[in-house]
């Protein structure tokens, strides 16, 4: 049996105005297992916690009820008021006779009469309280980004600055990712390169950070604090410590046929690559779906002329395994697939680009050195027309497209129609959208020089066809401003297409137990207080794999989830919270209802060997919680059929005694 | 609230931590009035009430039952209220069956901001409830002793 001691606060009048307090701490007195019952104008001021601590020790109380403004206010402070005094924290409970009863109602007796019910629930809650200890586990101190882009790359700095050693894992040859491939930056028009390059440099040379790069993360255990990965280094058939980047392998290669991707596709490169002049690492990889070496063992040409013997035509894939205590997901996006817009004759005509194709046409280390050419006869367009929304926006065609915006197309596109007057002023350069969306900082005033100073046509409304005629475009669009058809002959067509998140997300995401939303975007732990925290306890979101992004908000993003890995890093023990569920193992039967319906991947199954009541053992398989990575909502409890699952704090036995106390 | 014949309707609301709770909070800090009848049971998450709960209360004599959590896509716990939603749609139908009105079981979504929904939708399920009169079906008269 508890000895409980209740404690009625006035508030000054807040409460004793509207609630006749003696009379409440009077009608306590008699309830079950409460020894000492007092009231006092403020419980919260030092004298009221003084009366507490002195009443514990007095009563030898093992549990408070303080009956007060709302535990929102106060838990803490009289949870630390019992801690103090040597009770355990998690015996106090608070009866919210402010909020919920002495503001609300005007007559005294009314009040009087609900405060005396809600210490009631209180009491006979506290009545079956148990003392709880939170659980505490150890921190590794290193984190994992996934993917080396933008994100990922100021993500790692960030942390490696704060003295953490961080691995990057990226999947391509070199990390840089998307930015890597853009030629200027909205909108200031600063080149991508100038300022990526730099950052990369610092990454490759930053004592804290290792880059696994042709890398893939195959298998994440554990939990916050503790976990433990799994990355495939995928052989790239070059030894990374002895490769010199010298590139002379990729000029004597033979076999040059293989797509470029870092030029999408608009050119070639050898079967031994570096992607491009300034990659980190600088490190050749071989295609072994294109070199003749690893296909059928005719050639061997770049080993004969690599003066630093680094090709190793045996090189395996490797699995490095290591622990990590916080993960950072950065995996990014890609421009959709246009096979689906036949409208737009993306598939029929070299001369219908996507956006990204534009950008490597107009980029110095592009397919054409930074002229902009026709891909399909190298000459000059002289009626460039973009258009806006390709796939973004659509719910009307949300099977081949995506309902969001992808809230990059507005800016870029007329970066690349203000780039495209100003190299050349004979050029036409038409715009069609469906709104012109630019909140940013100097984001309209960017546009609006597009339209008043380059003379950029934008035209509201979208495009309905385009044919390839000869060697024109023939765009069939609606001006619905001027409420008309326009049909304007082009040179070059450029799709905004719309982005979506790196399909290496979800397979992540799965073995991350962290969750994504309908569009393959990982979810926030909170779409506005914690917009960089997956909901899964040490996973965190940098850059677009969690929703459509520019590079300043992304490079935000990427610090801000830096700051809560240090945060977690700088720990040395994680105190859990100590309301978490616990499974009774006699009880439960291993049915693995709650482990489905556990938002957190807490819950996992160990075989458990039992005695039984016949004096044999038995091997059953029961639920068990992991105490560190469940956050106590409680949604297992309510699924488990035989009743085994609880939650501390709020337990099936608590609450049912407080519904009992208020509907006496 | 009293009904003629000093009938008053108990009612029982379970409020989740994150939102309701505090909506709850915050009506009481705008001094917003709901009736005396409606007495709150802070849980986690709504998805941390079991159906049993609602059932004792209805057997401890309750007159009607409101479930508060957060709004669809705003649960602390990311899905908690989406459990809640189905499990509260499949519980509250079968007490229709049972004789148990459906007007006197609700689930309602109140976000921390919302203290003014939350004391005119407790003014309004209480006038319902009340307006239902006393819960016999499934009052256990044993537990009256």
């Amino acid at each position: 049996m508890q000895r409980i001691g209740v404690f009625v606060c006035w508030c000054g009048s807040n409460i004793a105005g509207t609630v006749d307090v003696e009379a409440v701490s009077e009608a306590l007195k008699s309830e079950p297992g409460v020894v000492f019952s007092t009231n006092y104008q403020y419980m919260c001021s030092q004298a009221g916690q003084d009366i507490i601590k002195n009443a514990i020790a007095e009563h030898k109380l093992t549990g408070i009820v303080v009956c007060s403004c709302s535990p929102r206010m106060h838990e803490a402070t009289f949870r630390k008021t019992a801690a103090a005094a040597g009770l355990n924290p998690y015996m106090v409970e608070i009866a919210n006779i402010r909020e919920q009863c002495s503001w609300i109602h005007k007559d005294m007796a009314t009040g009087t009469e609900k405060a005396i019910i809600l210490g009631k629930a209180a009491v006979a809650k506290v009545n079956l309280n148990a003392p709880l200890t939170p659980g505490e586990s150890p921190v590794t101190k290193r984190a994992l980004v996934i993917g080396g882009g933008i994100a990922g790359i100021q993500t790692a700095l960030d942390i490696a600055d704060a003295g953490f050693p961080v691995d990057i894992v990226e999947t391509k040859p070199t990390i840089g990712g998307k930015m890597a491939q853009l030629d200027k930056t909205f909108p200031t028009l600063d080149c991508a390169a100038c300022i990526l390059t730099p950052k990369m440099v610092d990454v490759a040379q930053h004592e804290n950070i290792r880059i696994f790069s042709y890398s893939e993360v195959v298998e994440v255990g554990g939990f916050v604090g503790n976990f433990d990965v799994k990355i495939k280094k995928k052989a790239r058939y070059v030894k990374e410590d002895v490769c010199t980047g010298c590139g002379i392998c990729t000029e004597k290669c033979p076999m040059k046929k293989a797509p470029n991707e870092f030029n999408m596709g608009m050119d070639n490169r050898p079967a031994v690559y570096i992607p491009f002049a300034q990659a980190v690492p600088k490190v050749a990889t071989i295609d072994p779906n294109y070199c003749n070496m690893l296909k059928n063992g005719k050639c061997g040409l770049c080993a004969k002329v690599c003066t630093a013997g680094a090709i190793d035509y045996t090189q395996k894939d490797e699995i490095i395994e290591e622990k990590y205590g916080a993960i950072v997901a950065a995996t990014g996006f890609n421009p959709i697939s246009m096979d689906k817009f036949d409208e737009y004759a993306y598939n029929q005509s070299k001369d219908v680009i996507t956006s990204l194709e534009f950008e490597r046409l107009t980029n110095a280390a592009g397919p054409t050195a930074g002229k902009l050419l026709r891909p399909s006869d190298g000459e000059h367009p002289h009626t460039i027309v973009f258009v806006q929304c390709v796939g973004s926006r659509c719910a009307a065609c949300a099977e081949k497209g995506k309902e969001y915006c992808s809230k990059i197309c507005c800016m870029y596109t007329a970066k690349h129609a203000m780039l495209t007057r100003d190299k050349y002023p004979d050029t036409d350069v038409y715009v069609f959208y469906i709104d012109v969306r630019t909140p940013g900082k100097s984001f309209d005033e960017f546009y609006r020089r597009a339209v008043e100073e380059y003379g950029v046509h934008y035209i509201k409304g979208m495009v309905g066809k385009v044919s390839p005629e000869g060697n024109k475009l023939m765009v069939q669009a609606s001006d619905l401003l001027a409420n008309k058809q326009l049909h304007i002959e082009a040179d070059l067509v450029v799709l905004a297409a719309a982005i979506e998140p790196d399909k290496s997300a979800r397979p992540l995401a799965t073995m991350l137990t962290a969750s994504m939303d309908t569009n393959d975007f990982f979810t926030e732990a909170h779409p506005k207080l914690r917009p960089v925290e997956s909901p899964t306890a040490g996973v965190f979101l940098s850059g677009t794999c969690q929703g459509p992004k520019d590079i300043p908000e992304t490079v935000s993003q990427a610090s801000a989830a830096a700051a809560k890995v240090i945060g977690l890093l700088a720990k040395d023990k994680l105190t859990g919270n100590p309301c978490v569920a616990h499974s009774d193992e006699l009880m439960c039967n291993g049915c693995s209802s709650c482990e489905r319906v556990c938002p957190y991947g807490a819950i996992t199954y160990v075989d458990k060997e039992f005695r039984m009541p016949d004096r044999t053992t038995a091997i059953r398989r029961v639920a068990s919680v992991n105490t560190a990575v469940c956050q106590g909502c409680g949604a297992c409890t309510v699924a488990c059929p035989s009743g085994a699952m609880d939650l501390n704090g709020f337990k099936n036995a608590q609450i049912m005694a407080e519904v009992d106390a208020i509907c006496k | 609230m009293q009904v003629n014949n000093g009938y008053q309707p108990k009612i029982v609301a379970f409020c989740c931590n994150w939102c309701s709770y505090a909506g709850a909070d915050l009506a009481g800090n705008n001094r917003l009035a709901y009736p005396e009848n409606v007495k709150i049971i802070k849980v986690p998450c709504s998805c941390r009430v079991n159906p049993m709960f609602i059932l004792r209360a209805f057997q401890r004599g309750a007159d009607g039952v409101i479930l508060c959590g957060c709004h669809p896509g705003d649960c602390h716990y990311t899905s908690g209220n989406y459990y809640t939603r189905r499990r509260m749609a499949l519980l509250f139908s079968m007490l229709n069956f049972l004789g148990i009105e459906k007007e006197r079981t609700r689930v309602e979504w109140v976000s921390a901001a919302e203290g003014a929904k939350f004391a005119a939708t407790m003014n309004e399920f209480c006038e319902t409830v009340a307006a239902l009169g006393e819960n016999k079906r499934l009052e256990d008269l044993r537990c009256k002793r």
